[in-house]
């Protein structure tokens, strides 16, 4: 089979006459997780089974169709029902299809099952980037990672999409700037949800995909079993961008993890380009399905220490107003921000804490403490005049 | 009943029918009801046909070439609408209305003006969706299945797209009622209802599955207007509403929907592949009972559509397995075409070849619709190309095959002349070819992670969807051949005879070709 699929392959790749003819991929990625495996094996079986099927009844068919036709003189019997025959054909699949159920069946109930996790990170979807939230948890990583939050966002450049000339990264489109990062080995839970419409997370090499539903809290787990990098894409149509917001999954040993951690976790690090203070405690009951993402969550300031505006504007605000996307007034453009900042800062303020217009509040995560938003505020306007 | 058979005397002695639009405008007959429903959805394939081009084309290597990303939306979108309640929806009502009648040995549908109204109603609708495309902001481009919040968000084009819907939806209530009553009581004497020719039996089930559903669309489409425009929350976890909510009275309809587009089709091939096998159907019975159980199971697996919203394991199991259980009378049918074939004297002329590939490639959809049944697979190809391979497999090589055997098999009977059979039968071979090449590397795709709805792909897609293109841009074009071929049949051609078909069966052959303005005069008596 095998041999037969890359013949096929390559008469595939002759036909399109591309030089990419060594990377032409037939059946799913390979699988990286225990559950992924499990799903690669039951899509293997099953669709066996289909071929072996469909061999059967269209052999007969046109083993009909070569010797029951006019043309050879064939004569028309005339039977026209067949009781036993119908009874087994409606029996025999039914326990073909129970055959199938039962593999399934053990699969989904793994799947389901987000207990006991190591690690969990909420996934925010945003139109159009990924924020994600080390929450605080239990489990051997317990505070090395807590509260650190990324913004992810495609980092192929425009003109590669846009610009026929330009030649395209090796990643095109399925690169961001800023991956997530987990440990190996690990039973990493993912709390999917979503600021604004309905996104999903999706690692395919993970087997694991679970929408992000504005208002309303998902969880699903993977456990890596390699380190590497690893590519997925938002796979619920979410708008103009759905198709550029990819997520990207770097997995690392334990000990660079921890690295990871406590580089972002410093506030004092430049490098962090979007680390927040781990007063941004992650909501608590994430087993409760509804937890209003409109509302902020429990983390509403009072202790929060004085955030990094930077941080916050790099990872999140800067999404418009780098660009002064949407009517939103450029980053260090002085005369779109006199008119505002002539508003007085605390007008400012609220209007970033509230949403103003086509501005969402707190730009969207409604995770981020008033003191967050408002350090990046004054950040901005201390840019801009 | 009274009332029609007497309007339908008039008529006769009348015999003043408007000339010109009028004609069209006022008309309560059933065949000229039909030729309109039937020429409006040729418009629409073409019209949808166009969008998906523009598809295609975007899609035909990685970057972005032709269109903004949101107008690429637009195009997915109302590609879906179009397609699905343009051109497939109404095709199959076009045949309704002509074959019914003649099948049943009636002279007319029931409701004659009220037929008439449910036709005019859909150009209207079509008008709509078309010109949202130019309204400030353009058409939605929350896809076909219109998901809240996404919707919710959208332009004016979004309410052009509800109020299509709406109409739509009215359009074909009422074309159902027409049906149910058409077939319940005009049926000449003898026929009973397991006397049936299947074409009869599947649009009676159809027909009930419409009235079931389009109102269960109407509500979703409805209570989305109310959230954009006034104020409420149902779709707004803000408001203490839910956006999976959309999603379950979406599907509730939406599959149902999928049998509304396939068990007509399945009726007319049950037609076929007895004639051209000379032989009868293998199994009425068991075939009248398949339709039934798909059509009552159908509205017990909406959520094989939902299995990454977050389901419970106890829904996900459930709806699994009553979604592989739809496979079970799927398989009879399958079956007892095989065993219709089995031992026939088979003759293959272009109604029967598109039969045969119907039978072969759909089964195809079915396979993959089973492996999308199973929830751990769906959960990786949900929402992939994948899934775009599968429907396309039961609607394209489903409904759309069946329609044009449909449309072959009865075109004699229509216009009264043969179709020319060499490129009737190069019609078939070219659309199954463009078909595979297009949609079979789609499953390719979709495995390897491509998701549907995408503007712009990475490169290690590139391969599949250059070939998918390339099908794509030939199969549109072969069907400029078939209208090509409908308009030299009507036309002129070889003088059809009452029974074209040597193996044909059914009161529609007694009557001669072109068949009379009125079918039955008086009811025929079925033995
Ligand atoms: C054996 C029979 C079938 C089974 C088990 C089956 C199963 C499924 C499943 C599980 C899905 C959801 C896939 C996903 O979104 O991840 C699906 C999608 C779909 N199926 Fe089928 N199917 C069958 C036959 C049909 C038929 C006969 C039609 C129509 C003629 C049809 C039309 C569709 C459509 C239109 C969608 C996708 C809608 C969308 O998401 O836009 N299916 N099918
Ligand atoms: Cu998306
Ligand atoms: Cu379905």
């Amino acid at each position: 089979m095998k041999k037969v699929l890359s013949l096929l392959a390559v008469a595939f790749a002759a036909l399109a006459n591309s030089p990419l003819a060594a990377a032409v991929q037939f059946g799913f990625q390979d699988p990286e997780t225990p559950i992924a495996r499990q799903i690669y094996s039951l899509h293997t079986l099953i669709l066996w089974i289909c071929v072996v099927i469909f061999v059967l009844v269209f052999g007969a068919m046109f083993y009909a169709i070569i010797n029951h036709r006019k043309s050879v003189g064939h004569k028309a019997a005339q039977f026209h029902e067949n009781t036993q025959v119908e009874i087994i054909w409606t029996l025999v699949p039914f326990l073909i299809l129970m055959g199938m159920a039962w593999p399934a069946t053990k699969t989904i109930i793994e799947m389901k099952d987000t207990s006991n996790p190591d690690l969990t990170i909420k996934a925010t979807g945003y139109q159009w980037l990924w924020g994600y939230e080390y929450v605080k948890g239990e489990g051997d990583l317990a505070g090395v990672s807590d509260g650190i939050q990324i913004f992810s966002r495609l980092a192929t450049p425009m003109e590669q999409i846009y610009d026929k000339s330009a030649n395209k990264d090796d990643h095109y489109l399925l690169e961001v700037d800023h991956e997530l990062v987990v440990p190996v080995n690990k039973k990493i839970r993912i709390l999917t949800t979503a600021a604004d419409v309905i996104h999903s997370w999706w690692v395919p090499a993970f087997g694991v995909k679970q929408d992000a539903i504005p208002g309303y809290i998902r969880d699903t787990w993977f456990k890596a079993e390699k380190t590497g990098v690893y590519r997925g894409q938002c796979a619920e149509l979410c708008g103009k961008e759905h198709g550029f917001m990819p997520i990207v999954v770097r997995v690392v040993d334990n000990a660079e993890f921890q690295d990871w951690a406590s580089k972002h976790r410093s506030d004092a690090s430049p490098a962090a380009a979007t680390s927040a203070p781990s007063a941004e405690a992650a909501p608590a009951a994430a087993e409760a399905t509804q937890v209003a993402a409109a509302e902020p969550a429990a983390s509403s300031g009072a202790s929060a220490p004085a955030a990094d505006g930077k941080a916050t504007y790099d990872g999140l605000c800067s999404a418009c107003h780098a660009m002064g996307i949407a009517g939103a007034p450029k980053f260090g453009d002085k005369a779109a921000w006199a008119p505002r900042i002539a508003q007085g800062v605390d007008t400012l303020h609220q209007h970033a804490i509230h949403g103003f217009k086509t501005m969402p509040a707190k730009g969207g995560n409604p995770a981020l403490s008033d003191a967050t938003v408002m350090a990046a505020v004054d950040y901005m306007v201390s840019q801009s005049k | 009943m009274e009332a029609v058979h007497g309007h339908d005397h008039a008529h006769d002695h009348g015999h003043d029918h408007p000339t010109g639009l009028m004609r069209w405008l006022t008309t309560t007959n059933h065949k000229d009801i039909g030729t309109m429903y039937l020429w409006f959805s040729f418009l629409m394939l073409l019209t949808g046909g166009t969008l998906a081009m523009g598809i295609r084309a975007e899609l035909f290597e990685p970057g972005m070439q032709f269109w903004r990303p949101e107008f690429f939306n637009q195009l997915t979108t109302m590609h879906g609408l179009i397609m699905v309640f343009g051109a497939i929806m109404p095709a199959f009502v076009g045949f309704a209305n002509w074959q019914i009648p003649m099948m049943i040995g009636a002279s007319d549908m029931a409701f004659a003006r009220m037929n008439n109204f449910s036709f005019w109603l859909l150009p209207p609708a079509a008008i709509l969706l078309v010109t949202s495309f130019f309204v400030p902001g353009g058409a939605t481009g929350a896809g076909w299945t219109l998901y809240a919040p996404l919707s919710v968000q959208q332009g004016m084009g979004m309410d052009l797209a509800i109020f299509a819907v709406h109409i739509m939806g009215a359009s074909s209530i009422m074309g159902s009622i027409n049906i149910i009553t058409t077939i319940l009581n005009m049926r000449a004497p003898g026929m009973t209802l397991m006397k049936m020719p299947m074409f009869v039996w599947t649009w009676l089930i159809t027909a009930y599955l419409l009235i079931a559903v389009m109102p269960v669309l109407a509500g979703a489409v409805t209570m989305l207007l109310t959230d954009r425009h006034f104020g409420t929350h149902f779709f707004n976890a803000a408001g203490g509403g839910d956006p999976v909510l959309y999603q379950h009275v979406f599907w509730f309809f939406g599959h149902p929907e999928v049998y509304i587009m396939i068990l007509p089709a399945f009726g007319i091939v049950s037609q076929i592949i007895p004639t051209f096998a000379r032989k009868p159907l293998f199994g009425y019975t068991s075939m009248v009972y398949a339709t039934a159980s798909i059509a009552i199971l159908s509205f017990i697996v909406w959520a094989h559509h939902m299995f990454v919203v977050g389901m419970p394991a106890a829904g996900q199991l459930f709806f699994m397995y009553a979604t592989m259980l739809i496979a079970v009378p799927t398989g009879v049918k399958v079956f007892n075409w095989v065993a219709t074939m089995w031992k026939g004297s088979m003759t293959f002329e272009t109604p029967m070849l598109f039969s045969v590939g119907f039978l072969f490639v759909f089964t195809m959809g079915g396979f993959t619709g089973l492996v999308c049944a199973i929830t751990p697979i769906d959960i990786q190809i949900q929402d992939t190309y994948y899934v775009v391979a599968h429907f396309h497999y039961v609607l394209v090589a489903g409904s759309l095959f069946a329609l044009f055997a449909g449309v072959y098999f009865w075109l004699p009977k229509w216009t009264g002349h043969m179709y020319d059979e060499k490129l009737g039968k190069l019609h078939f071979w070219l659309s199954i070819i463009f078909f595979n090449l297009t949609f079979f590397v789609m499953h390719f795709l979709g495995l390897a992670g491509m998701p549907r709805r995408i503007p712009d792909y990475a490169p290690q897609f590139a391969d599949f969807n250059m070939i998918a293109s390339l099908g794509a841009f030939g199969f549109g074009l072969t069907q400029l051949l078939f209208l090509y071929v409908v308009v030299k049949c009507i036309r002129g051609g070889e003088k059809a005879p009452a029974k074209p078909w040597d193996g044909a069966e059914g009161l529609e052959w007694t009557l001669p070709s072109p068949a009379p303005y009125h079918s039955f005069e008086t009811p025929p008596i079925v033995k």
